[in-house]
């Protein structure tokens, strides 16, 4: 029985810290616009949204019976699985926020977890039809949602007000877009903080420590939402930047519409039960409001980059959940070889953060420093210098989305394969 | 493989007149407050002083309802995350 503990400790901290990179890897969807327009300064955008995800996780009593929804057929899921599940997840979280695209930490987690199930199950645990109709179709619909209502409201708000000084209305604007991103941080936190509370509480039953069909025990509630909010107030500074600058660039009119479109669109899709992915949604809407300026621009390149993360996260979250279960398979050793290969993945990705980093203090600017030419580029400097979103304004040739693909699997599947741990 | 076309239908639908609804409301609130900012310097001059007094109130009454609306939207918003 001693084992069995050990496991489910591990698979709490892993769903902790997926709470985590789930937190800072969605900041942008919230803050990203708001931070771009100049309503907020950075670090007082992420403290409130850290402090509103916090009161979020506290807010619904209901938390996911589910990790899935029904795209896996969880009945009999064993610990190890949901384990495996957690570190394909994390891995692709860290590696779309080292190379800066906005993608969906539920649809890691899904992938993740099909990936980890199949290996483990085989096939016939995956509901095919649901696969299509809770992530493919939102998948597509999502952006078109927020994209097509963030377009004419910013095409309305121009309209209205063009006879007014700008200056005058940027004030208005600002505190317009700071409650509709308000209301995106509570509604991620309820969201996205009981996620990880469901996984949790599923694990402890899984493992013998609750009854079935129990409560979350209060520690389990505050330790997701302590982890989504210090992730959040971290800050994915790469992301926000991507979102916030480049895939457009958007005046305080086109901030206050592309927000509101995204609340909207959120709560719509929760409340009538056609769930949608928050950051699909908030790209779109950005994506929209650029599009409703006249004389507007989307930055294409980067916004294919990003269609294509969307694209990969499925499998290639997928591939290392699969890799991740294939050694937790093997016994006990597997599983800290799993958890070993998820520290050093999530350390070589930190580590290459460095080397051209984002924080508050150059998130809005216009230009960031390019990276060192002095140091020699290796396969992933050059292919990371590659898929980085480009600065504001600078043209990218579209080759990159090849390279998007070369990366984002390269460094998966190193992390994933036992074998040879320290070439990324 | 079930499809809620409807479903789909409704979110888009709703999220489209929403937000269309909710910046238009948003937008005539600050035009409206803006107008009585200028409207109060231009009321400076004596000549125009008597005939401006009833427009900018109305112009902030507008703009007040127009805020008031967008307040109670965010708050239906606030409902729904917690129910």
């Amino acid at each position: 029985m001693e084992h069995i503990t050990l496991l489910l400790g591990i698979v709490i901290v892993t769903a902790l810290v997926f709470d985590f990179t789930n937190g800072f890897h969605d900041t942008a969807n919230a803050m990203a616009t708001t931070i771009s327009t100049g309503a907020l300064k950075p670090k007082t955008a992420v403290a409130m949204s850290a402090v509103l995800n916090l009161v979020g996780a506290f807010l619904s009593v209901e938390v996911a019976k589910t990790i899935s929804g029904g795209i896996v057929n969880e009945d009999g899921l064993k610990t190890e699985v949901i384990f495996a599940a957690l570190v394909g997840a994390i891995l692709w979280n860290l590696l779309t926020w080292l190379v800066g695209l906005p993608s969906s930490s539920s649809h890691a987690l899904f992938g993740g977890l099909i990936g980890a199930a199949v290996m483990s199950m085989g096939w016939s645990s995956i509901n095919g039809g649901t696969v299509v109709t809770k992530i493919l179709i939102p998948a597509i619909a999502a952006p078109l949602v927020a994209g097509i209502a963030a377009t004419l409201a910013t095409r309305l708000t121009y309209r209205i007000g063009r006879n007014t000084d700008t200056k005058a209305t940027a004030k208005g604007y600002r505190t317009g877009q700071i409650a509709s991103a308000g209301l995106v941080s509570l509604a991620h936190g309820t969201n996205d903080a009981q996620k990880t509370m469901g996984i949790i509480t599923l694990a402890l039953i899984t493992g013998g420590v609750l009854n079935p069909g129990a409560n979350p025990p209060m520690w389990v509630i505050v330790s997701a939402g302590v982890a989504i909010a210090l992730g959040t107030y971290l800050g994915g500074w790469r992301i926000i930047r991507t979102m916030g600058k480049g895939l457009t660039d958007l005046a305080p009119q086109q901030g206050f519409a592309a927000q509101t479109s995204a609340a909207t669109a959120i709560l719509a899709s929760s409340h009538i039960g056609f769930s949608l992915s928050t950051t699909q949604v908030c790209s779109g809407a950005v994506m929209g409001a650029g599009l409703g300026r006249k004389g507007g621009v989307v930055r294409w390149s980067t916004a294919t980059r990003m269609f294509v993360a969307w694209g990969l996260t499925l499998p290639a979250a997928g591939l290392v959940g699969a890799g991740a279960e294939f050694l937790t398979k093997q016994g006990p050793w597997g599983v800290g070889a799993t958890a070993a290969l998820l520290v050093i993945g999530s350390a070589v990705i930190w580590t290459l953060s460095r080397r051209n980093a984002v924080d508050h203090t150059n998130v809005a600017d216009d230009e960031i420093g390019a990276a060192p030419a002095a140091e020699p580029a290796g396969v992933v400097t050059t292919a990371m210098a590659a898929v980085t979103p480009p600065p504001t304004g600078s043209a990218v040739a579209s080759a990159d989305v090849d390279f998007v693909k070369a990366t984002i699997a390269s460094p998966t599947g190193t992390a994933a394969d036992p074998a040879r741990p320290a070439t990324v | 493989m079930n499809i809620d076309w409807a479903a789909l239908g409704s979110v888009f639908g709703v999220s489209l007149a929403v937000t269309v609804a909710l910046v238009g409301l948003f937008t005539l609130g600050i035009v409206a407050l803006s107008k009585r900012e200028t409207a109060t310097s231009g009321a400076a001059t004596p000549a125009t002083a008597s005939s401006a007094g009833s427009a900018p109130m109305a112009a902030r009454t507008g703009a007040y309802v127009c805020f008031a609306l967008c307040a109670a939207a965010v708050a239906y918003g606030i409902y729904l995350i917690v129910a």
